[in-house]
């Protein structure tokens, strides 16, 4: 006894850390069981590959690797086995296992292969796993766990647990004792330790531990008198409920010989077709039978005739389901496994789907952004102006051309969208300028008038676009260094981009507040918008503060364009496609005020993101109830989110 | 506040305890005012004392924080009435700057104004019969506008679209009158005339005038109600009124 | 009647249209010279509808003050309605035809599921929608072409009017109702056939025999017809006591509240009758283009409306008329590629990719240099005088019509 027990701590030792200077060499340990590694039988084979694996010997690895890749040779003289190569013609180098050199040279004729078939591979691969989980190599050792993960095997069990203690490197060992837990719950015959396992795992995010615990809750349903008495039964089912419509539970029915079909509408049809005689069937003339009524008195002629089998009208699918019980059956036989994993999963489904809320919340947040960015200019050109300006789309569009241009001029992504930022708020202002000056100003006070101008000078405009530019998408890329998300874990992530934009959005804010609170700019677009005459008379040109107002909201179109073209192709209809949207902004968040604007833009972005949870596939449905939920908003608050009130709002 | 002393013919409009505030300033303090069927009231106050504001709450433009306006011999609460149900109870109003339809005739004007069924379908089959040309007529005469039924309003002069907006009042038969300075950018010809419409029209109907012309108010001569702050500062006749410590204090002691 | 007497230009418009169907009549393929072929006379009997459409925009526009950017949506209504009546009509004919052959004659549900199939496939599905309940008869599907903008835009009108959403603020509301109007019909479950929408309405059930060229001439009666009745009614409207309430309530609605008239209700009755008279405009209009997608409801066709008004002159009927037909017809020139290139030498102008642009700024100048539009060379004739008030508008709102516009 005590002997066993230093034998197997020697063993370990030796697994542990393979320990040289011993005379037996691998090539002693292959020949002692040389007979059935030549025999090469899956029931034979398992004490040789152990007494290899087991050996502590360094060159195991080889030896295994080598079998496994059928390039282990026997030479026939002396029945010494080598690993062998192919070299000129027919002849082979060999190389020595314990020393891994060449050893001379042989022809195929004086060799025999091994060729252990798939099921030995499978055994050795099995036993090679220890080696790999104990690879000096960390990256090696990972690739391994993570392979196993992915497609693990009962035999992978005992190795990985045993690797677990040398491990060193905690990152890896935790690895490790994750990757047990989920082969335990797979794999371990073991009932409490597989509840065990499934329990640790209560509340993770990890997409493998969905991956594990899912195919322990998959179900099927069965006819309940066909059931047995140890079945796993999750619950019992009724026909004609959401989970089991009539026409399946009878397909179930039918199958467990419960029931004799009865003839389809399509095989009554057909057997009527078939019996067709002088025009009629069973004495029905053809023209009559255009009703199923008829149909069926011809069928039961038929029948009576014992041409076709009976059909029972009375006899649907309903009534022969009615009153029958069905069941819903685990797969996996143990009950106390599938209560685990099942409470197990519950809980992750509550992690997941907070962690879901989180990572929809991100998701508003950016598209909060995306719309606040497309909305603030024409928040101080709508609000503060009162005018309406249907091309604001366009200057989008422009903003989001000059950084396409920019990036064909400057092929450094990071440079060009330094330059295209400064560049397209002047192309914009400049347009915005040159619209105000050349068509706005003559239209003060006649917002619907300037309502269609502007949308004269938005057609206009994109179909420029199109001239210049041709009708595909342009690409505008993103410098390398915004690729890619930040994860926070497997459910909630975030693109580097979206969050760029939501930077963007913020500093726009800031830079609009500044503007408005804090320079000259700020202080006449105010005054000249509570009281334009009085502003007059102090000395403010209303037409110059106005000009530079309409300027600056074109000109943050234009970056907002930069903006939305990075992750957004750009195209002429590109401003089109926002237009609706930053007017709704606008509205919803109240004329005037750019925290109404912000409010607006949070508003909308995330109820389009809230509606599409609910129905997650269908983007055109989420927009338009957003849509009819503003035009019901607008009943309740006309003058938007933050109202100005009193005689400051006008009439 | 005090109640006003003639109640004797009964009330047909009564304020009371109205209050409302834009954004923290009190416009309407506590205000209670009430005038009969049958009455000419000049309102006068220095600028932002509440008397549009006062006008706004009567006709529905503007609703009050707290407060009834009772209207009638019924005492119907007008709070919560649209312009439109409150003008068709019997308020006429006119704006302080002329309001009348520019692009259409005075002849359309005067007979959008009278008084017949105005839901949409009954306005759009409606034909003018004889007593409502009589009437409109009748009307451009009394407001010196007969040979001008023709002609767009919008090229009127200042004082007759003045004329024809009160014309346009009287068209819709109210009992109710409230008039915003009628008599601003008119020449004193225009003001005598103004004057003798008001007063025929108060015969038969309550007329209540706002007004910052003290002359054109003495020319009225009616009991007069000073505004202050949104609340009455004083009641009675013009030279009760002016002799009032308060009134002077505020007028002329600013 | 009054209305002749107030509106001379009535008698003179009834005469151009009677003489202009007449003389088509005469040039077309089946009753006459054939110097106008069928194709063309489609294209007249569709610019017939859209004058039609455009007398209603007018109305709401023109005479109202509500720039609505929403009529579109209607008069698509329209024509979805009585698409659904063409195609299933059809295509029962097509599937009874093909089952005839069958052994045994079709069952009435059989019919109904090859019905299905054929006209849903095209969007994986074969079940008929609830919303194509009537689908099988004339009479309810041409009520529903009525009913269905009727009360969409009763429903849409009371809530926006009620709230007292005016100006600029309602234009974007109605923009955002045609909007989602719109998206909804792009999707496939909308049950109208998502974006392949309704196609094959050119040929009526049953008259398979009749040649189109035929049948483009009825069309295009019938929305004479239908134009010359809505210019009446029109006319007739705007030209008594109503006329002046809702002139008045585009230039002043406040003055005309305190009058006692209930603006809301003018305003949704207006809305909701030039909503009607937009979807039976949809309704001849469709079957003559053969095809209806969501697209052609899309914002932009609804402002277009509003650009053919303006570019007629607004606020006067025959304006809406002629700026309608002006436009689509030198539209269709233009991008119908008929308009020959020019060449500058170093760049050659395709109009196909440049009407676009010239429409744009034609517009633009429309509206600041001639508020009038098309309609006022007609005051070069009839000596029509602007007033002059110095530039002021003739009413405080912003719906009002500018000094150019109105008449002396």
């Amino acid at each position: 006894m005590i002997r066993r027990i230093i034998a197997a701590c020697l063993l370990l030792l030796t697994c542990a850390l393979p320990v040289q200077g011993q005379d037996r060499t691998i090539q002693d340990v292959l020949q002692e069981h040389a007979d059935v590694i030549v025999k090469s039988s899956r029931k034979t084979i398992a004490p040789a590959i152990e007494a290899v694996a087991n050996s502590g010997l360094p060159a195991a690895q080889d030896v295994l690797e080598a079998w496994q890749a059928k390039d282990m040779w026997q030479r026939d003289s002396d029945g010494v086995f080598f690993k062998a190569v192919k070299a000129e013609g027919s002849a082979y180098d060999l190389l020595d296992f314990d020393t891994g050199g060449p050893v001379g040279q042989a022809d195929k004729s004086e060799l025999t292969q091994m060729k252990p078939n798939s099921g030995i591979r499978a055994m050795i691969a099995a036993a090679l796993v220890q080696f790999q989980l104990n690879d000096p190599d960390p990256e090696r050792r990972r690739e391994a766990l993570l392979a196993i993960q992915r497609d693990g095997e009962a035999s992978h069990l005992a190795p990985l647990r045993a690797s677990i203690k040398s491990e060193s490197d905690p990152e890896i060992r935790a690895l490790k004792e994750v990757t047990e837990r989920l082969l335990t719950i797979s794999f371990d015959p073991d009932e409490a330790a597989r509840v065990t396992a499934i329990e640790g795992f209560k509340g993770s995010l990890s997409l493998d531990t969905r991956a594990a615990l899912n195919p322990i809750v998959t179900t099927h349903i069965a006819y309940a008198d066909g059931v047995g008495e140890t079945a796993n039964v999750k619950r019992e089912l009724r026909a004609g409920s959401r989970d089991l419509p009539v026409a399946e539970a009878y397909a179930l029915m039918v199958a467990a010989g419960a029931v004799t079909p009865q003839p389809s509408l399509a095989e009554r049809k057909a057997a009527l077709e078939a019996n067709i005689s002088d025009g009629s069937v069973a004495g029905i003339p053809l023209a009559e039978l255009n009703t199923q009524e008829a149909r069926d008195r011809a069928y039961a002629a038929l029948a009576d005739q014992g041409l076709v089998p009976d059909f029972d009208p009375a006899a649907t699918e309903e009534t022969a389901v009615q009153g029958v019980r069905f069941a819903e059956i685990y797969d996996e036989p143990s009950r106390a496994v599938t209560g685990a994993a099942e409470a197990t999963l519950a809980s992750i489904n509550r992690a997941v789907g907070l962690n879901q809320f989180f990572d929809l919340s991100l998701d508003g947040l950016s598209l909060a952004s995306i719309y606040f960015l497309a909305a603030i200019g024409l928040a101080i050109t709508f609000g503060v102006m009162g005018v309406i300006n249907m091309a604001h789309g366009e200057f989008i569009m422009m903003g989001a051309y000059t950084g396409y241009v920019v990036q064909q001029v400057i092929p450094d992504y990071t440079v060009s969208i330094i330059v295209a930022i400064p560049l397209a708020f002047a192309v914009t202002f400049a347009a915005g300028v040159a619209m105000e000056r050349l068509i706005i100003r003559w239209l003060y006070n006649r917002p619907l008038e300037t309502l269609l101008a502007t949308f004269g000078v938005s057609i206009a405009l994109q179909q420029l676009a199109k001239n210049i530019f041709g009708t595909q998408a342009r690409p505008l890329t993103s410098p390398g260094w915004l690729d890619g998300a930040l994860s926070f874990n497997d459910v909630v992530s975030i693109s580097y981009i979206r969050i760029a934009i939501f930077v963007l959005a913020l500093i726009f804010l800031g830079v609009f507040l500044f503007i408005m609170k804090k320079t000259r700019l700020g202080l006449e677009t105010r005054a000249v918008t509570q009281n334009p005459s009085m502003a007059a008379s102090m000395g403010i040109n209303p037409d110059k503060v106005n000009m530079m107002t309409f300027g600056l909201g074109s000109g943050i179109a234009g970056i907002a364009g930069v903006a939305i073209g990075l992750y957004a192709k750009v195209t002429s209809e590109l401003g089109a496609d926002y237009i609706v949207q930053s007017f709704m902004t606008v509205v919803v968040g109240g004329v005037g005020n750019i925290w109404g604007t912000l409010l607006g833009a949070t508003m909308i972005g995330f109820l389009q993101k809230g509606i599409e949870w609910f129905n997650p596939s269908n983007t055109l449905a989420a927009q338009t109830y957003m849509i009819v939920f503003i035009i019901i908003f607008i009943q309740f608050r006309p003058k938007g989110i933050i109202a100005l009130k009193g005689r400051a709002a006008g009439d | 506040m005090s109640a006003p002393a003639t109640q004797s013919a009964g009330t047909l409009l009564e304020v009371s305890g109205i209050s409302v505030s834009f954004d923290g300033f009190k416009a309407i303090n506590n205000l209670s005012f009430s005038i009969g069927p049958a009455e000419m009231r000049a309102i006068i106050g220095p600028n932002g004392a509440g008397k549009t504001t006062f006008m706004d709450i009567v006709t529905g433009k503007t609703k009050p924080d707290e407060g009834k306006v009772l209207w009638g011999d019924l005492s119907r609460n007008l709070i919560g009435m649209n312009e439109a149900r409150i003008a068709r109870a019997g308020i006429g109003r006119k704006f302080q700057r002329p309001t009348v339809f520019e692009d259409q005739t005075v002849f359309e004007n005067l007979l959008m104004a009278v008084k017949n069924d105005r839901n949409p379908l009954a306005v759009l089959f409606f034909k003018p019969k004889f007593k409502d040309l009589a009437k409109v007529e009748e009307l451009a005469a009394e407001i010196g506008l007969a040979d001008q039924l023709s002609r767009k309003s919008g090229e009127l002069s200042h004082g007759q679209k003045q004329w024809l907006e009160i014309g346009m009042l009287l068209a819709q038969d109210p009992k109710l009158l409230l008039v915003d300075e009628p008599a601003a950018g008119m020449t004193l010809g225009e003001r005598e005339h103004t004057t003798d419409i008001l007063k025929e029209a108060a015969k038969t109907r309550a007329v209540v005038v706002v007004e910052h012309d003290m002359e054109f108010v003495r020319r009225l001569d009616c009991k007069v109600t000073v505004l202050h702050e949104g609340s009455v500062l004083a009641e009675g006749s013009l030279d009760h009124v002016t002799q009032n410590q308060d009134v002077i204090d505020v007028y002329l002691g600013r | 009647m009054d209305m002749f007497k107030k509106t001379p230009s009535l008698p003179i418009f009834i005469a151009v249209l009677v003489i202009f169907t007449l003389a088509v009549t005469f040039l077309s393929e089946a009753y006459g010279a054939g110097a106008i072929s069928t194709s063309f006379v489609k294209t007249l009997g569709k610019t017939l509808c859209l004058a039609l459409v455009a007398i209603a925009m007018d109305l709401v526009w023109g005479y109202t003050g509500i720039l609505s950017l929403g009529h579109f949506a209607f008069f698509g209504l329209g024509g979805y309605m009585i698409g659904m009546w063409l195609m299933y009509a059809r295509t029962k004919l097509i599937v009874v035809e093909s089952m005839a052959s069958a052994a045994l004659p079709p069952t009435p549900s059989e019919i109904s599921d090859a019905i299905g199939t054929q006209i849903f496939g095209v969007v994986g599905s074969s079940d008929f929608p609830l919303i194509w309940t009537f689908a099988h008869s004339f009479w309810a599907q041409i009520a529903l072409v009525v009913l269905v903008p009727g009360i969409l835009a009763l429903i849409f009108g009371w809530l926006a009017f009620r709230s007292r959403v005016t100006g600029v603020y309602l234009s974007i509301l109605t923009q955002a109702m045609t909007l989602a109007l719109s998206l909804y019909l792009f999707q496939n479950d909308s049950g109208l056939r998502g974006n392949n929408g309704l196609s094959g309405l050119q040929n009526l059930p049953g008259a398979d025999a009749i040649s189109q060229d035929y049948i483009s001439v009825w069309f295009f009666w019938a929305s004479s017809l239908a134009l010359l009745l809505t210019y009446l009614l029109a006319t007739f409207l705007v030209s008594g006591k109503f006329g002046s309430v809702i002139r008045g309530i585009r230039d002043d609605e406040a003055r005309v509240r305190f009058l006692g008239y209930s603006v809301e209700g003018f305003k949704l009755f207006v809305f909701t009758l030039t909503g009607v008279i937009a979807a039976i405009g949809g309704a001849l209009y469709y079957p003559q283009a053969g095809i209806i997608n969501p697209a052609e409801i899309a914002p932009i066709a609804s402002i277009y409306l509003a650009v053919w008004v303006a570019i007629g002159g607004r606020g006067r009927i025959y304006g809406a008329v002629i700026g309608a037909a002006f436009v689509s017809l030198v539209s269709t020139y233009f991008t119908g590629g008929q308009a020959p290139d020019i060449n500058l030498g170093f760049y050659t102008i395709k109009w196909v990719d440049w009407w676009l642009v010239l429409l744009g700024l034609s517009f633009v100048l429309v509206t600041l240099f001639a508020p009038k539009g098309i309609g006022g060379l007609f005051d070069l004739i009839s000596h029509r005088m602007s007033p002059d008030r110095h530039g002021l508008p003739l009413g405080p709102d912003k719906g009002s019509l500018r000094e150019e516009e109105a008449e002396k």
